[in-house]
């Protein structure tokens, strides 16, 4: 365990108990007032920041894995367009009405995961090749992008349309243990199979040919990816809608901390991206608003200059953080 | 012994047969498109011919596991991309990838014979003052070393490289031949695609000439790479001057 690890993980133990305390009703630990604080405490806040762990941690790692494999430091786990396919998915529960019992949202929202991860792999998988492969993404994201408008114009009635619309912005208001059972084990198996690839996203630094004559399998690498990413996003966007920047914004926020070799940025992303979902969720519950901030909006309010300020970053010095290449 | 039997990839190569001995530096050299680069990846097992194989020992390459054909067959290709700012070291250790385990794969390797290895290969490229150092800070010629290193690091029997010399100065280019001279001597085999004819006459112990795809010469370049064969190959008029091991070609 490196100290970068350590010390993330640190921050995220003080981090868990302190965001428990937070929100709407504030909960004085040593002298509760509030009547419900228990229950308050074990269903409602405990399971959202565990939620909030999973999505960070795989967004986080998903980004970081992407950016190695793409080569490039602009690349984000959108790109496959898993996370479209899985809201997809969750657009046609609520468009058939599925949506009311429970389990079918995420179900839904993990069978369109499922669905992409499997079209990745038959258009890309043979070759191997990361052009092909990154284009069989953007033509599933498009495709599912399209297909959501579809669904919301065709929409049946105004509280359907209502619903698709709120739940693509993000959020984890009202979330509880079962979604915990979904998301949690799911992120970790991504995490493992991103994990799993380090030793050919560090091969790829040298790019494609060279890698593969250090022995790397790029059929296993980008399998290793598609169930990483898959699973990561997919489970991710199955509790929570589609939450962005995040794993654009955390490889980023970690590298410079790193010697950049991908392998060695996965496990820091995934723990950073905890910590900053966790954190930004607690500001979206404490925010004085008429109604509670959706976490996808207030990531984005934040990515996006973030982003803006990096791109610029980019340009002044292209060694920075960018390519060699 | 790596050797090649009647390798022909459609309109890239024809017919190439060849065997290489290890302790030699080999050139390959050829006109552009002459298809050196192609018979090279043949030969590093990363184009498989439609005709034809490659064996190592006897053993054609395809059926080598592809970390296991790593860590016998070095291999630096011709583009200099590195994607991240990483480290000399860092960079460098990238070639003990085929000996550390994989997830559910055993290493061949231990951290104490990675950390020797890549020492090693510092010291060989004359790197260990820039173990330090991103890569954005190294010149051109700093940053060649870096990638031969990298290879190094892998203690490959057999180093094949493409155009190692491009993009260097003329003492940057001297110093890495003599530093993969020093590797055949002991005991890899070297093998490098050159444009440059006196580089290949003057420090190749066999030059194996490529015209169309086709073996147009094969030996010891002072007798294989004569002044007639330059002028029918790359179709121009050339003499040697000098002595031989200190040759220059004059043109025209």
């Amino acid at each position: 365990m490196t100290r970068l690890n350590l010390t993330l993980l640190a921050a995220l133990i003080l981090a868990v108990p302190l965001s428990l305390l937070a929100g709407k009703v504030w909960i004085d630990p040593f002298h509760p007032a509030v009547p419900n604080a228990g229950v308050i405490l074990l269903e409602l806040r405990l399971p959202r920041a565990l939620l909030t762990l999973a999505i960070g941690a795989g967004l986080g790692g998903a980004g970081a894995a992407m950016q190695g494999y793409l080569r490039n430091p602009l690349a984000d786990p959108g790109l496959f367009g898993i996370a479209p396919a899985a809201a997809l998915g969750a657009v046609f529960a609520f468009w058939t009405g599925l949506s009311a019992a429970a389990w079918t949202l995420p179900l839904f929202a993990l069978i369109g995961a499922g669905g992409a991860m499997a079209l990745l792999g038959l258009i890309a998988g043979r070759s191997g090749g990361v052009a092909l492969f990154t284009l069989a993404g953007m033509m599933i994201a498009s495709l599912a992008g399209a297909l959501m408008s579809l669904a919301i114009s065709l929409s049946p009635t105004a509280f359907a349309l209502s619903e698709i619309v709120t739940w693509l912005m993000g959020a984890l208001t009202d979330r509880g243990w079962h979604e915990v059972w979904i998301c949690a084990p799911l992120t970790l198996a991504g995490l493992a199979a991103l994990r799993a690839a380090g030793p050919g996203l560090d091969a790829l630094i040298l790019g494609a040919t060279a890698a593969r004559s250090l022995g790397l399998d790029p059929r296993r690498l980008q399998a290793l990816l598609i169930a990483g990413v898959g699973l990561t996003v997919g489970s991710g966007v199955a509790v929570a809608g589609i939450v962005g920047f995040v794993g654009l914004i955390v490889p980023h926020l970690v590298r410079p901390f790193t010697d950049r070799r991908p392998s060695r940025l996965i496990v820091p992303s995934a723990l950073a991206g905890a910590l900053l979902v966790l954190v930004a969720d607690c500001l979206c519950r404490v925010l004085p608003l008429v109604s509670e901030l959706r976490l996808g909006i207030a990531l984005s309010l934040v990515g996006a200059p973030f982003f803006l300020a990096l791109l610029l970053r980019l340009r002044r010095s292209p060694t920075l953080d960018g390519g060699l290449a | 012994m790596l050797s090649a039997q009647n390798l022909t990839l459609p309109s890239r190569l024809h017919d190439v047969s060849l065997t290489l001995g290890p302790g030699e530096v080999t050139a390959i050299l050829g006109p552009n498109g002459a298809g050196k680069s192609t018979l090279l990846a043949c030969l590093a097992g990363l184009l498989v011919p439609t005709q034809g194989t490659v064996a190592l020992s006897g053993t054609p390459l395809v059926q080598f596991p592809p970390r296991t054909r790593a860590r016998r067959i070095g291999y630096l290709p011709q583009s200099p991309e590195v994607a991240w700012d990483v480290h000399v070291e860092t960079l460098v250790r990238l070639g003990r990838l085929p000996w550390q385990g994989a997830p559910l794969h055993r290493p061949h390797t231990s951290p104490a014979e990675d950390d020797a290895a890549t020492a090693e290969a510092l010291a060989a490229m004359d790197l260990e003052a820039f173990r330090h150092r991103p890569l954005s800070r190294l010149s051109g010629g700093e940053r060649a070393r870096a990638l031969a290193a990298r290879v190094l690091a892998g203690r490959p029997q057999w180093l094949l490289a493409d155009e190692p010399l491009a993009n260097l100065d003329l003492a940057h280019a001297a110093a890495l031949v003599a530093r993969l001279k020093a590797q055949a001597h002991e005991g890899r085999g070297v093998v490098l695609v050159l444009h440059d004819l006196a580089t290949a006459m003057n420090h190749a112990a066999r030059v194996i000439v490529l015209a169309n795809g086709a073996v147009a010469a094969d030996g010891p370049p002072e007798t294989a790479l004569t002044a007639e064969l330059i002028e029918n190959i790359w179709g121009v008029p050339a003499r040697w001057l000098g002595e031989p091991g200190a040759r220059a070609l004059a043109l025209g």
